[in-house]
């Protein structure tokens, strides 16, 4: 276990227009942490992960990433074909809506196999069967490899995300709110999904979530947002259980038990 | 290994501003200053309110401490709690601090007996160690085999707290935080839980304990720490 964290957000700012997207956020995230980022809608939760993932560029700030060799990088000064690779074999990115994450018209087997595809391997018959093993561990059946997620159900698609991402074994894992819009039963098999993955892989995870339940169940660390800003930040249970920013307290007290 | 000091507070300050009643500040404890050491159980006492929870929680990282220090021995290496990253505090849990809180809170859809291992896991035992561990705990607390398996979330009181007593009590942990550990349990498995927290304390384990039956306390605890000497001014004041 090194002492040199995976990703390092140092005052990470972004503007749309005159609107604020993100302000200033910095955080460090360790292998196997599962960070956390709550907060009331607008307030810049899905902007932080387009700018962690590399898909909006920052005005200011900068993320660095410590490569399977142990180097540390600033992700910024990259090039693209090194920011592409490192986005299929490094990176998962669970989108909120699986539309976004999926291709919708591709196979269930085609959406799980093809990072394997873009890293090169050629044997057909070793990504189909990668894709099946995995459409198995996330509880899809195998057997409806060949279906296109346009036939599955909001569960079933993220899911699908889900093996899609982790096919490559990816150390860092962003998710955008991937148990909201689901029934609650679908809710709680997803994240006993997650929480499996998460131990069994030692994922590191930056999840977005409204769900304090959620935050509880499955993030060591939390951060709270407002307005772009990060108002609080800390352990979990410590947030949930003393939180300090009148914001916080707000959040913790209008849901009836987290 | 015995008598080492490990745990120390110093000055410590604690108090709550609620935000939601007008930024009213709810002032707890000031000055507050102790030592545990190894193979010693030491009793917090004081009426209800006077902040005896708010001390194990802040020692265990649940509750910011406001002032001073909260310093916690971890292989031969002070931590300031207070002061600690959360990754470090999680580093604290693993190895060095237990807490058996006054309420379970349960995992949902883990059974009682996957819980108590976990935690067990957790702190550094293997797969089959930690589910050895947790049998045995379980038996000793008297929790009937067939809830093993089942999640805790229907369990009675005193089941539940038996759960978080041997979550507490798996990690061998050098400090043991125990809140109310008896307080909703019969006279039989009282006694398994007093039996549990000595044999941890003469085995060199640091207890701090919170217990509100006196027959406990005196079964349990070498010295008692009254909070209410330490209690801020008793209205609260408004900011
Ligand atoms: N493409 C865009 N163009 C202009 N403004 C945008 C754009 N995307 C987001 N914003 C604005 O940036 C701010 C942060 O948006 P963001 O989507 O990051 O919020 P969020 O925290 O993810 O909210 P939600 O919980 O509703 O998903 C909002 O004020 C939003 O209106
Ligand atoms: N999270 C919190 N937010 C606001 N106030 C709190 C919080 N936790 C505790 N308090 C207040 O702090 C004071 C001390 O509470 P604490 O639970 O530590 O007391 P205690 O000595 O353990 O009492 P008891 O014997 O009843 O368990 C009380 O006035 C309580 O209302
Ligand atoms: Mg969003
Ligand atoms: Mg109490």
């Amino acid at each position: 276990m090194t002492n040199v964290p995976l990703l390092s957000v140092e005052g990470l700012t972004m503007r749309y227009g005159t609107r604020t997207g993100c302000a200033d956020v910095s955080f460090d995230l360790h292998d196997g942490e599962v960070l956390a980022v709550v907060g009331e809608s607008g307030s810049g939760k899905t902007t932080l992960l387009r700018l962690l993932a590399q898909e909006l560029a920052p005005d200011a700030g900068r993320v660095r990433y410590r490569m399977r060799d142990g180097g540390v990088r600033d992700l910024a000064t990259l090039d693209e074909a090194a920011q592409r690779l490192l986005a299929r074999t490094e990176w998962g990115y669970i989108r909120q809506d699986a539309t976004d994450g999926l291709r919708m018209s591709v196979s269930a087997g085609g959406n799980a196999g093809e990072r394997l595809m873009a890293i090169g391997m050629r044997h057909y018959g070793q990504i189909r069967g990668a894709a099946s093993d995995w459409l198995r561990r996330v509880e899809i059946d195998p057997a409806r490899i060949d279906e296109t997620p346009q036939s599955f159900s909001g569960g079933m698609r993220q899911r699908l995300q889900i093996a899609r991402n982790l096919i490559t074994e990816p150390r860092l894992v962003l998710m955008d709110e991937p148990t909201s819009g689901l029934d609650v039963s679908v809710q709680a098999r997803l994240l006993d999904l997650v929480r499996g993955l998460v131990t069994e892989l030692g994922l590191a995870i930056v999840i977005v979530t409204h769900d304090l339940a959620v935050a509880r169940l499955l993030s060591h660390r939390m951060m709270v947002m407002r307005r772009g800003c990060v108002i609080e930040t800390g352990l979990t249970d410590r947030v949930l259980d003393d939180p300090e920013a009148p914001y916080t307290q707000l959040l913790v007290s209008s849901v009836l038990a987290a | 290994m015995t008598h080492l000091p490990q745990l120390a507070l110093e000055d410590v300050g604690k108090s709550f501003t609620l935000h939601l009643r007008g930024g009213v500040r709810l002032p707890v404890l000031s000055g507050l200053s102790f030592t545990v050491r190894r193979g010693e159980c030491v009793a917090l006492g004081g009426p209800s309110g006077t902040g005896k929870s708010s001390v194990l929680r802040m020692v265990y990282g649940n509750y910011r401490c406001d002032e001073g220090a909260i310093k916690v021995r971890d292989e031969g290496e002070w931590v300031d709690v207070a002061s600690a990253t959360p990754r470090r505090i999680i580093a604290l849990r693993r190895r060095a601090m237990g807490h058996v809180s006054q309420f379970l809170r349960v995992i949902p859809r883990i059974g009682a007996l996957d819980l108590v291992a976990a935690a067990g896991r957790d702190s550094g035992l293997d797969f089959e160690a930690a589910d050895a561990r947790a049998r045995e705990l379980l038996g000793r607390l008297n929790l009937p085999a067939r809830l093993w398996t089942l999640p805790p979330a229907t369990f009675s009181g005193g089941e539940q707290q038996r759960v978080n007593i041997a979550r507490g009590l798996i990690g061998n942990h050098p400090l043991l935080l125990l809140d109310e550990p008896t307080a909703s349990l019969d006279a039989r498995n009282r006694a398994a839980v007093i039996g549990l927290a000595r044999q941890r304390r003469d085995s060199g384990c640091a207890v701090l304990g919170v217990f509100h039956d006196a027959e406990v306390r005196a079964a349990l605890a070498d010295r008692e720490i009254d909070l209410g000497r330490f209690t801020r001014v008793v209205a609260a004041e408004a900011v």
